[in-house]
């Protein structure tokens, strides 16, 4: 097992003065910063207000048992990433069993071996550690929006109607670039870009959802609703133009390749949820509106013009953004002619 | 006879340092009382929870020092307390007595 070599921050629980002197004292000299409460209540409150990395918590508490005081931070969310170990007497096993079924991370009894509270406390940090870790992957993958409504609702196919904006964005030729350099460069390039993108539509609100090779989508307004989707979209999209722009300079002044990208936006009615399996799924947004985003993005080549959007998005743009009507298109699979709107770019 | 299993007296004492031990026995030392006394009037009362809850924390403490036949006592007392049973008989004096066995040979330990 790996030590903790990273001291950690830990409260003791404990109505038993001796009991708190005792773990505090032998928590300390294993490197951990220690506070102490007197009661579960007392407990709770530390561990809403503090950043704990482990509580040790006896059951048997006047005011509130630590029983209680268990459920109350498996409800949670936040709370619920902190493993708890109890702390019992020899005879107390029922009510450690009840904890540890509902959700505590190990067991104690007390009197506690100084030996055997070591390696419970540094193994349940190392999961603790593990956890953190995953999550941490889990937000980078996932977005922290749907990482967190994961979190909140768990996992479960099957999908719900919203009115959202949707953007897609796609590099000009890439495969010719692609072809002409180094995969590794090729991806080198790829990270940068889309580091960039991902900046632009998350300070605007937006949830990036899919990369598909060299094409994105996101999500504005979804999962989390918000009014202004449309207008919170294209601002994104002009950001995105900007430091693209602000990219290539750099790019031209290292002799490097530039990109340049089409943006397309559209807004309505959109089935939002995760499609998939149990065992892979993506939360991703299906309908009309969504293929309607990916046709006016490949208009973009034809208009040549970078951001395009429809008519939905359009009504709701406030004056500072300008449009030109690029008037009515009718595009592949579709059988009404759509109006499509080109945005001003700086 | 001792009232005191000096292994596990011991190994407390390693384990938390001997300018540790000190604090600690003198913690329980002062503390005790005041559950003793919490059972005497939990039994006048007839608070079967709080004598419950006294005799508990006395029986955690003892146990902790290795005065494993004073924990014993405290032990058969909560036992009582939480079948709400608080015909004692004299076993509160007893363990009083225990108790003060246990304190003299920690004092001379800590000496």
């Amino acid at each position: 097992m790996i030590p903790s070599l990273e001291p950690a921050h830990l409260l003791v629980v404990d109505d038993n003065k001796v009991n708190r002197m005792m773990l505090s004292r032998n928590l300390g000299l294993q490197g951990h910063i220690v506070e102490t409460a007197e009661n579960g209540q007392e407990g709770l409150e530390k561990i809403r207000s503090g950043t704990f990395d482990l509580v040790l918590l006896d059951i048997d508490m006047p005011v509130m048992n630590g029983y209680e005081v268990l459920e109350a931070c498996l409800k949670d969310v936040e709370l619920r990433q902190i493993p708890i170990i109890m702390t019992s007497a020899m005879d107390e096993l029922d009510a450690v069993v009840k904890c540890v079924e509902l959700g505590a991370e190990d067991y104690l009894t007390k009197p506690v071996n100084a030996i055997l509270l070591r390696a419970r406390v540094n193994a349940s940090l190392e999961k603790k550690r593990l956890r953190d870790e995953q999550r941490k992957l889990f937000r980078t993958f996932a977005t922290k929006e749907v990482a967190e409504e994961l979190l909140r609702t768990g996992f479960s196919l099957g999908g719900k109607q919203v009115t959202a904006s949707v953007l897609f964005a796609d590099i000009r030729s890439f495969t010719t670039i692609a072809e002409s350099q180094d995969p590794t460069e090729t991806i080198d390039l790829l990270n940068e870009y889309f580091s960039l993108m991902f900046d632009a539509i998350t300070d605007n609100g937006g949830t990036v959802n899919q990369m598909v090779g060299d094409g994105l989508l996101a999500m504005f307004g979804a999962p989390i609703y918000f009014k202004d989707h449309g207008e919170k979209a294209v601002r994104a999209a002009l950001q995105m133009l900007e430091r693209l722009k602000e990219f290539n300079q750099r790019q031209l002044a290292r002799g490097k390749t530039q990109l340049h990208i089409g943006i397309g936006i559209a807004s309505g009615n959109m089935i939002v949820g995760y499609t998939g399996t149990q065992n892979r799924a993506i939360y991703t947004c299906i309908g009309d509106t969504v293929n309607l985003a990916a046709r006016i993005e490949e208009y973009t080549k034809e208009a040549l013009r970078p951001l395009l959007i429809d008519n939905y998005t359009r009504e709701d743009l406030p004056d500072d953004i300008k449009v030109d009507d690029l008037g009515r298109i009718i595009f592949k699979g579709k059988n009404q002619a759509v109006n499509v709107f080109a945005v001003v770019t700086g | 006879m001792s009232s005191i299993d000096l292994k596990v007296f011991n190994e407390l004492k390693d384990a938390t340092g001997a300018d540790f031990i000190g604090e600690l026995v003198q913690a329980f030392l002062e503390d005790a009382p005041s559950q003793i006394a919490q059972m005497q009037s939990a039994l006048t009362g007839q608070d079967a929870e709080s004598f419950r809850r006294a005799a508990h924390t006395l029986k955690s403490n003892a146990a902790t020092f290795g005065a494993t036949d004073l924990s014993g006592l405290a032990r058969e007392l909560e036992m009582l307390g939480r079948e709400k049973n608080l015909e004692v008989g004299n076993r509160l004096q007893v363990l009083e007595e225990a108790f003060d066995q246990v304190k003299n040979q920690l004092n001379e330990l800590i000496r």
